[in-house]
């Protein structure tokens, strides 16, 4: 850590530290570009991840929260802030040319807090429409409903965009630009679309039927939920997580509770422990045969989906026994679960335990030998390794490019120390080979499962936790390995008994960033292959 | 084994012996254009549950089960409310194109009806060149579907209909090859001379190796002619929403509906024609007792029962196979299956000149 340091202090002189659960560097706006090319190539350094991308807003300043990770190195966090005073015209330098998942990150800050990033191609906002007024996100935004009524009538001038562009003598200027030129062909797909998995819109210009650029329009359910922390208690916000990616609801309530729970410095009881993971599992393993059986239909093999349907059907009566329900569980609390495990879940498991080895063969002579399979998904949607790391793209995408990033694995957590699993790779860089990663991952959640169900300590299943839960001041960042990648919750707090801001780093945010490299040169019927092989879900990138 | 030719016949003489000969035709004409499209709906509503039934049991499901018993009257209440929505037209369209893009293609698949071998003696149109009209009034159907896509004024439906153009076009020279493989073999385009031809033994097992190769290649272009999966691009609904078909409401797009089902009805008919027999009951020469039995059934279900049993392998595939893609599907038909099905014309014409069949 204090090698690190004395190197960054090294390079740049005028910047001071602040520890906390990760090294905080505080660095001036105008250093900040020269810093990031630094931290990126120097050798020793070699922050190739942004893993996330926060906006603040501190009243006196408002800024962004860069978190970095060397993936060459050891997987640990550096957070970087960048603050600017004024309000009116705030300004910071992008780092959208070093991390290309900035393009997308910084827009949601655009959005939110109106920060501009200088010499950022497309700053556009990302959520709202484009005739919205004010910065949502800011302390004082007025939420007055005359100021942003219900808006009838069709967004204009949809294809500007702008970017603000320095000059070698430091001056900026506005450059209007177009998102696509008078000539191309543009086909709309979505928000209503049966193959976009939700209110998601891509618009791509087509030529003949190869695509030659797609633009992703997100934000028809956005709820503002990273807006409603901030008024509600901490036991408040728990039920936001499950509603974000569905199919990752307890893995991302979990993460919550994680990082609420290192704020508080709370142990969590085994029993606990083992259960969260046992969930995580059987989330993971009924999210994958969601992708199954959606990239099947997508392809047009509809009866594949029934199939993985019917094993997905055991794990959801598994969390309807024990949680209550099918969809948003609400089973994490701070300190451990909300109920105790029921009777016939050991049972349960097992049986699926039993079942899913002869079930995956089924589903590998339906689907993946079929020839037609093969030829629609291999090849098709190539995300090099470089890419998968520059556009951040975690979980089974990013592995299906043979980058190993497991959050399991980098900075294991709960009971996975405990447990024998590999971490699934393929090479392909392909839609072939996400998809076989995620078939791959049902395996070893199955051995994850298989080697904890006999393990369930007894004891409690929570903790003593106070009746009003309040964070001391500070900041936390904490990550899990959710169904499609790495889920990251920021928290900061200045004491209060509801969050100063929370911030959730949903990993398919990342994923639809790569919609427009993945596809391009690709025909219409890929953009259904790709968009089905990335699987991202749509309220966990608009949240 | 009963001759429908005694009815029709009894019919005319019944006609004929009251009325002048003009009068009589007419009636009959307008009896059997009435047969026709009653046939038609019957058949295209046992589709809808036939298919609806089976890919539910692909699919461990159960299929419709409210209306009626085992859901029987399901597509009665659907044919129902198709005929009471509304006729919705769009800005921008092209009125008269957009009516009368789903008239030619009912029509066309009507009339390709007519020209089945239903059963002995109840043959409609009988032309000495019957297999190539069939072949040209398939081809109407493109042109409806072509229409229905371009006067839409919307982007998938052009798009389907480009793609449905560029497969029906492509296919379709397969398809004739196949055909005229079998024709070559038979010597005749009559539809029932080709049936009587198979008396002694189906077309199938009679031409062997050329025929079951053409029967092969018949059921992939034939599946792609229909525009059934893993062929279904021109509505792909994962891609297109709907295709060629996006923007049609009511009966108009019952016409797209009731033409595609029984497009499948009527593909699978010719197979049975051309390679089947027909209506011609299995024969197996020498075995005069077990032919004997099966002259017993009647030519109508030997007719229907080979139909609907290559439908069920049409209908197999759609629920089993992903859809392929364009450039596959356009260099499958072109680097492949046309090729072969030239190769296998030369084939059967050698078989046929060396006489190496049965």
């Amino acid at each position: 850590m204090s090698d690190i340091k004395a190197k960054i202090s090294q390079i740049c002189p005028s910047v001071t530290f602040e520890e906390g659960d990760c090294l905080l560097v505080n660095v001036p706006e105008q250093d900040w570009h020269s810093l990031a090319t630094a931290l990126k190539n120097d050798r020793e350094l070699n922050y190739d991840l942004l893993t996330a991308v926060v906006g603040m807003d501190w009243k006196e300043s408002l800024g962004v929260i860069y978190y970095l990770t060397s993936t060459a190195r050891n997987w640990d966090l550096l957070a970087v802030k960048v603050a600017v005073t004024d309000r009116k015209n705030p300004m910071i330098h992008s780092v959208s040319d070093l991390w290309k998942v900035a393009l997308f990150q910084e827009r949601e800050a655009f959005d939110f807090y109106g920060i501009k990033f200088i010499n950022h191609p497309d700053m556009r906002r990302f959520f709202l429409r484009n005739d919205w007024v004010g910065y949502p996100l800011r302390k004082d935004y007025d939420a007055d409903p005359k100021l942003n009524p219900v808006r009838m009538e069709d967004e204009k001038h949809e294809d500007d965009t702008v970017s603000f562009v320095e000059d070698e003598n430091g001056k900026i200027k506005k450059i209007p630009g177009k998102v696509f030129t008078e000539d191309d062909y543009v086909v709309n797909f979505g928000p209503q679309h049966p193959s976009t998995h939700g209110v998601m819109r891509f618009r791509a210009a087509v030529d003949g039927e190869i695509i030659k650029k797609v633009d992703v329009v997100s934000g028809y359910i956005h709820r503002g939920i990273e807006k409603l922390c901030e008024g509600l208690t901490y036991p408040q916000i728990l039920h936001f997580t499950d509603r974000m990616d569905y199919m990752s609801a307890h893995q991302n309530r979990h993460c919550l509770c994680m990082c609420i729970e290192k704020a508080l410095g709370l142990e969590v009881p085994q029993r606990a422990v083992v259960i969260r993971t046992m969930m995580d599992e059987l989330m993971r393993i009924s999210s994958h045969l969601l992708a199954f059986g959606c990239t099947a239909m997508d392809l047009g093999a509809t009866t594949a989906f029934f199939y993985g349907f019917r094993e997905r059907e055991m794990v959801l009566d598994i969390f309807e026994k024990t949680c209550g329900a099918r969809m948003s569980m609400n089973y994490n609390v701070i300190g451990g679960v909300i109920a105790d495990i029921h009777t016939d879940f050991v049972k349960d498991v097992k049986e699926l335990i039993r079942i899913m080895p002869e079930r995956m063969k089924e589903y590998h002579k339906v689907f993946t030998g079929n020839v037609i399979a093969m030829n629609r998904l291999k090849g098709v949607g190539i995300l090099t390794k470089e890419n998968a790391i520059n556009y951040a793209v975690t979980g089974p995408s990013g592995r299906g490019s043979d980058w190993s990033c497991d959050c399991r694995k980098k900075h294991p957590y709960a009971a996975y120390p405990m447990v024998q699993f590999e971490e699934v790779l393929e090479k392909g860089c392909d839609s072939y080979a996400r998809y076989m990663v995620r078939m791959r991952e049902i395996e070893e959640s199955v051995r994850i499962l298989e080697q904890l169900v006999d393990r369930i300590p007894e004891g409690p299943i929570r903790a003593q936790v106070p009746k009003i839960i309040k964070l001391p001041a500070g900041r936390w960042y904490q990550q899990v390995e959710a169904s499609r990648g790495t889920f990251g919750v920021y928290i900061e707090s200045d004491g209060q008994k509801n969050p100063y801001r929370v911030h959730f780093q949903s990993p398919c945010f990342n994923l639809v960033g790569v919609m427009d490299i993945c596809c391009q040169g690709n025909m219409i019927a890929d953009l259904i292959t790709i968009g089905a092989a990335l699987d991202f879900v749509i309220p966990d990138i608009d949240r | 084994m009963f001759d429908f030719g005694i009815w029709t016949k009894w019919f005319n003489d019944l006609l004929v012996g009251c009325m002048p000969e003009w009068l009589a035709i007419l009636i009959e004409c307008v009896v059997i254009a009435v047969l026709v499209l009653l046939t038609y709906t019957v058949l295209a509503l046992f589709y809808i549950l036939y298919e609806r039934k089976l890919c539910a049991w692909f699919q461990c499901r159960l299929g419709p089960m409210r209306v009626g018993k085992w859901g029987l009257l399901q597509v009665f209440a659907d044919m129902f409310k198709i005929l009471v929505k509304e006729l919705i037209s769009l800005k921008g369209t092209d009125r008269f194109l957009f009516k009368l893009a789903p008239y030619l293609v009912i029509t066309s698949s009507v009339v390709m009806l007519a020209c089945l071998p239903w059963g002995r003696g109840l043959q409609i149109i009988n032309y000495n060149i019957g297999i190539f009209f069939i072949l040209a009034v398939s081809s109407v159907g493109v042109l409806g579907i072509l229409l229905a896509g371009w006067s839409s004024n919307n982007k998938y439906t052009l798009i389907g209909a480009m793609r449905s153009g560029a497969q029906m076009i492509s296919y379709e020279i397969s398809l004739g090859l196949a055909l005229i493989t079998i024709v070559v073999f038979a010597g005749t385009m009559n539809i029932s001379e080709l049936v009587y031809e198979q008396e002694k033994a189906w077309f199938l097992f009679r031409g062997h190796i050329p025929a079951i190769i053409a029967f092969l290649i018949y059921i992939v272009a034939a599946t792609a002619e229909t525009n059934r999966g893993p062929f279904d691009l021109p509505e792909a609904e994962h891609e297109l929403i709907a295709g060629y078909h996006t923007e049609y409401s009511g009966i108009h797009f019952g016409f797209f509906y009731l033409a595609e089902y029984l497009n499948l009805f009527i593909v699978s008919g010719i197979a049975s024609l051309m390679f089947l027999g027909g209506w011609m009951p299995l024969h197996i020469p020498g075995w005069d007792g077990f032919n004997a039995v099966m002259n017993w059934i009647p030519s109508i279900v030997w007719f229907l029962g080979k139909a609907f049993f290559i439908s069920f392998v049409i209908i197999w595939f759609k629920w089993t196979f992903p859809r392929v893609r364009i450039d596959q599907m356009l260099a499958f038909e072109w680097k492949y299956l046309m090729p072969l099905s030239l190769a296998n014309l030369l084939l059967m014409a050698v078989f046929v000149a060396l006489g190496w069949h049965f």
